[in-house]
């Protein structure tokens, strides 16, 4: 396959994958890593590498604009990133260790969560009754902005939720992924923290969780300009025209017609992880 | 817009400043990574890939040197690293831009969680876990 032919197929992929991945909630890098190695037979290092880089483009982007309305709860997230940068690192690190194939089959476990989670009717247990005590001297109750109001909340279960985070750091240095879906299920069941507060918080906590994770690849040669530079653009342009979109579309069904064929890229993943060809 | 009462006056500022430092960062370095891009391609093209398995020690542009190096001679790959690399430094720079909002608003223990944050990415730059 010549350059062009690779970087076109490659920024396609990747438009797709930044699109779906944001209509449904799920992000770029789960689908562009299994395009990447499954398809195109690219080793998963590089395809976590290329990766990580289009998670910190994609977050950062979109938490621009939540972080200015005022609903991203910043001591949140800056408290709870001292647990996904250090789980990042040890990811970052874990993945030079670990047989390329487990890492693969990993992946695809946590594909498949993802997917699972992602279709889950979510309720909302926030409150504004109790508050933890190390929630009140981190000062992290706060309050967001909805339909003109100010809802208040309280923040429940801090250390349980900072161990989540430490594992879902962990996943997205090891992966190459945002680990989302981890993130919020910490903010969502463990802490109670409202909706809205938590996936754009979890948004927000993602650019410099995986850039902690980034620097470790950089330095280790994971990140391939030849692949991160369509992986970037495609996801990131994405990912823009898919939230843009999301705003005038009913996802249930695409929700559940991408969770099946994320299901099936997750098996695949898993199979050639323990058949040794990844 | 609305304007609500808050609950730590400033907050709202430092956050107008974050939300337009990552919104330029993350352009301005796709920007570049787009340039690089173009360089790149208009040279190799044609060239075969390879990426079937991983090489780990690549020639320069796995370090901050090698990469600004490249970048002088307007070498493609290198371009399109030094994106990546802004790419990177932009939830990084977010990271510092809060500890000087939290110092304004003498929140001592916000600027000691973000010192923490940095220390942390300083230590796995420093490569001293990767070798």
């Amino acid at each position: 396959m010549t350059v062009v032919v690779f970087t076109l197929i490659v920024l396609f992929g990747s438009l797709l994958a930044g699109f779906l991945g944001s209509l449904t909630g799920l992000g770029g890098g789960v689908i562009i890593i299994p395009l990447l190695t499954l398809v195109l037979g690219v080793d998963i290092h590089y395809a976590i590498g290329a990766s990580i880089i289009s998670v910190i483009a994609t977050s950062s982007g979109s938490a621009a604009a939540y972080v200015k309305e005022g609903i991203t709860n910043i001591r949140i997230g800056m408290f709870l990133e001292i647990a996904t940068t250090v789980g990042a690192v040890i990811g970052a690190i874990l993945a030079v260790y670990l047989d390329p194939g487990y890492i693969a089959v990993v992946f695809g476990c946590i594909l498949i969560f993802s997917a699972l989670a992602g279709l889950q009717k979510k309720t909302d247990r926030s409150d504004n009754l109790v508050s933890s005590g190390l929630a009140d001297r981190l000062k992290l109750n706060g309050s967001y902005p909805d339909a003109g109001r100010q809802h208040p909340y309280t923040v429940k279960r801090v250390s349980g939720g900072f161990l989540m985070m430490l594992f879902a750091g962990t996943l997205s240095g090891l992966l190459g992924i945002g680990s989302g879906a981890l993130k919020v299920l910490a903010m969502d069941n463990i802490m109670r923290i409202p909706f809205k507060v938590s996936t754009t918080t979890s948004n927000f906590m993602m650019g410099v969780t995986a850039a902690a994770s980034a620097v470790v690849y950089l330095h280790r040669g994971q990140i391939d300009p030849g692949i991160a530079m369509p992986v970037a653009l495609g996801v990131l342009t994405g990912a823009q025209v898919g939230s843009r979109v999301l705003l005038r579309t009913n996802t249930g069904l695409l929700k559940k017609v991408f969770a099946v064929v994320i299901i099936f890229l997750a098996l695949q993943m898993i199979y050639n992880g323990f058949s040794g060809k990844i | 817009m609305k304007k609500e009462p808050r609950h730590y006056i400033g907050d709202k500022d430092i956050q107008v400043i974050i939300g337009t430092l990552l919104r330029v960062g993350v352009y301005t370095s796709l920007a570049i990574v787009l340039l690089g891009g173009v360089i790149f391609m208009a040279g190799h093209a044609g060239k075969a890939v390879d990426y079937a398995s991983f090489r780990p020690q690549p020639a320069g542009l796995a370090s901050i040197g090698g990469i600004l190096k490249g970048l002088f001679s307007l070498d493609g790959m290198a371009v399109i690293q030094f994106g990546i690399l802004l790419l990177i430094f932009t939830p990084i720079a977010r990271v510092v831009f809060s500890i000087f909002g939290f110092l304004i608003e003498r929140d001592y223990l916000y600027v000691g969680i973000g010192l923490v944050i940095l220390a942390i990415i300083a230590l796995s730059m420093n490569g001293g876990f990767t070798h």
